[in-house]
This record gives C-alpha cells, sequence and structure tokens, in this order.
C-alpha cells in the first residue's frame, strides 16, 4: 500500500514535469469538461499527439475523461496534485524552519 | 537530470565559517538543537556520517506527534557537501534525498539546501531489488536450488 502511493506521486511529479500538460491542466481548471479537440487547439498539436499527453495525465490520476457520444471530456482530478503540494509544503516549512534555527546556533556560537 | 522533478530549494548565507556550519550538520549534540519544523524538542539524533553510514533524527512536534527522519549517506565532503537519502517510515511518500552545499562566501558561509524527490528510475530499481529479495525467498520454498 505503501509503495503504491508512493510511486503515484512519482508518477503525478513526472507529468507535472512537461510544461504542455501543465497547460492543460490550467486551462482544465477555468474550463471543466472540455473536449478533446478543444484541448489541442491552442497548443497546435494534433490530436493524437494531445491525446498521448493525456493519457500520461490519467494514469497519473490528474485527470478523468468522460465520453459522450462521440465527444470525450476531459476533468480535472485533484487529488493527486493535492498529495505532491502537501509534500512540497511540508518540506518547505520544516526546512525553513529548521534552517532559522541552524543559522542563529552557528552565528551565535561564532561571536562568542 | 532530476532538474524536472519537484524539489525544495533553500539557500542562506551563514555569518560562520563552512567548518562550524559542517559540525552543526554532522554532529548530533548539534543536530539536536537545530532539527525540527516547529519550536517542539529535537529528542534523538544519529549520525554516521560516512557514504553508507546511518543517520536518524526523532523530533516532536508542539502537537505532540513524533517523527523519525531516517536515510543513509551518499556522498561526505567535510565542509563542502553532504548528501542523504531521506525516508519518514510510517509515512507513505516518495523517496526522497536531501544535499547540503557549503561555499565559502564574504567570510562566511553560503548553505545551500535542497529536498527533491527520487527520480522514477530509482523507484523503478528498489521496485525491482524488492522483487529479486522477494524471488530468493521464494526459490526454497518452491523447492527450488542453484
Amino acid at each position: 500500500m505503501v509503495k503504491y502511493q508512493a510511486s503515484r506521486m512519482d508518477r503525478t511529479f513526472s507529468a507535472l514535469s512537461d510544461p504542455t500538460r501543465r497547460a492543460v491542466l490550467l486551462r482544465l481548471k477555468d474550463k471543466p469538461g472540455l473536449s478533446v479537440s478543444e484541448l489541442a487547439r491552442p497548443f497546435s498539436l494534433k490530436l493524437p499527439g494531445m491525446m498521448k499527453h493525456l493519457d500520461v495525465l490519467s494514469d497519473a490520476g490528474l485527470i478523468t475523461r468522460t465520453k459522450t457520444g462521440r465527444t470525450v471530456s476531459v476533468h480535472l482530478s485533484v487529488r493527486p496534485m493535492r498529495e505532491a503540494m502537501a509534500w512540497l509544503k511540508r518540506y518547505e516549512s520544516l526546512w525553513t524552519v529548521s534552517l532559522d534555527r541552524l543559522v542563529a546556533l552557528v552565528e551565535e556560537d561564532g561571536e562568542r | 537530470m532530476t532538474n524536472h522533478l519537484p524539489s525544495v530549494t533553500i539557500v542562506r548565507k551563514i555569518k560562520a565559517s563552512p567548518a562550524r556550519v559542517w559540525a552543526a550538520i554532522t554532529q548530533p549534540k548539534l543536530m539536536m538543537q537545530w532539527w525540527g519544523p516547529d519550536a517542539g524538542p529535537t529528542l534523538r539524533a544519529e549520525a554516521d556520517v560516512r557514504p553508507g553510514g546511518r543517520f536518524s533524527v526523532v523530533f516532536r512536534l508542539l502537537n505532540g506527534e513524533e517523527h523519525n527522519p531516517t536515510g543513509i549517506y551518499q556522498e561526505v565532503v567535510p565542509e563542502k557537501k553532504l548528501v542523504f537519502t531521506w525516508d519518514l517510515p510510517g509515512i507513505s511518500e516518495p523517496e526522497s534525498l536531501v544535499t547540503f552545499l557549503l561555499e565559502p562566501f564574504d567570510g562566511g558561509t553560503k548553505l545551500t539546501l535542497r529536498h527533491e524527490h527520487l527520480p522514477d528510475e530509482v523507484a523503478r530499481q528498489s521496485h525491482e531489488h524488492g522483487w529479486s529479495g522477494l524471488l530468493d525467498k521464494l526459490s526454497p520454498f518452491l523447492g527450488v536450488t542453484e
């Protein structure tokens, strides 16, 4: 279970590493339910190219796709992103506070 | 190579020599004095500072929770560079790597701390090692002899 979660977060992070995919997520935040061709348009990407990006996002659990007739609409799924953000925030605050204390310690020693 | 993976990087300019900063990040009695995310106490620190050596810190948060990050030193260059893996037992999260870089700066030290997510490759390898260990254990059970 632990391993499974960790590797899922790895997928989230590597999915987020690509600028096109990040832009897709931002567009979906503003316009939930866009179709694949609507998503592809501003990136001057052909459909198969966009489909590949969407596959990566979907494997990482960052989007869900629903099919209505011949149209596939795409929605954001926020949980994995929330987990990734929680990771970043946890360590940002751990190290910020710890380093403040570290600096205070060594600078105080230096003055003695 | 791993730049695309999310990471936390913090830079501090410190009015103390690299030797002093190095001591603070490697000597358990000094580590106890700063390690922790809030004003809660650091309860234990162990540091076998050589490649392959183990580190372990136990700290208690103000809310009473205790955490025990552990890891293995990967790179040890006194007064310059300290790299170790980071693992928080009991909390599911990806493997990660912590790097302290010390550079002399203006009579003091420029400290760069980086905490990064390990790339997939490492996770993949560790899974493979996990598998081969499992297969080794299964062999006698299955009656396979070499």
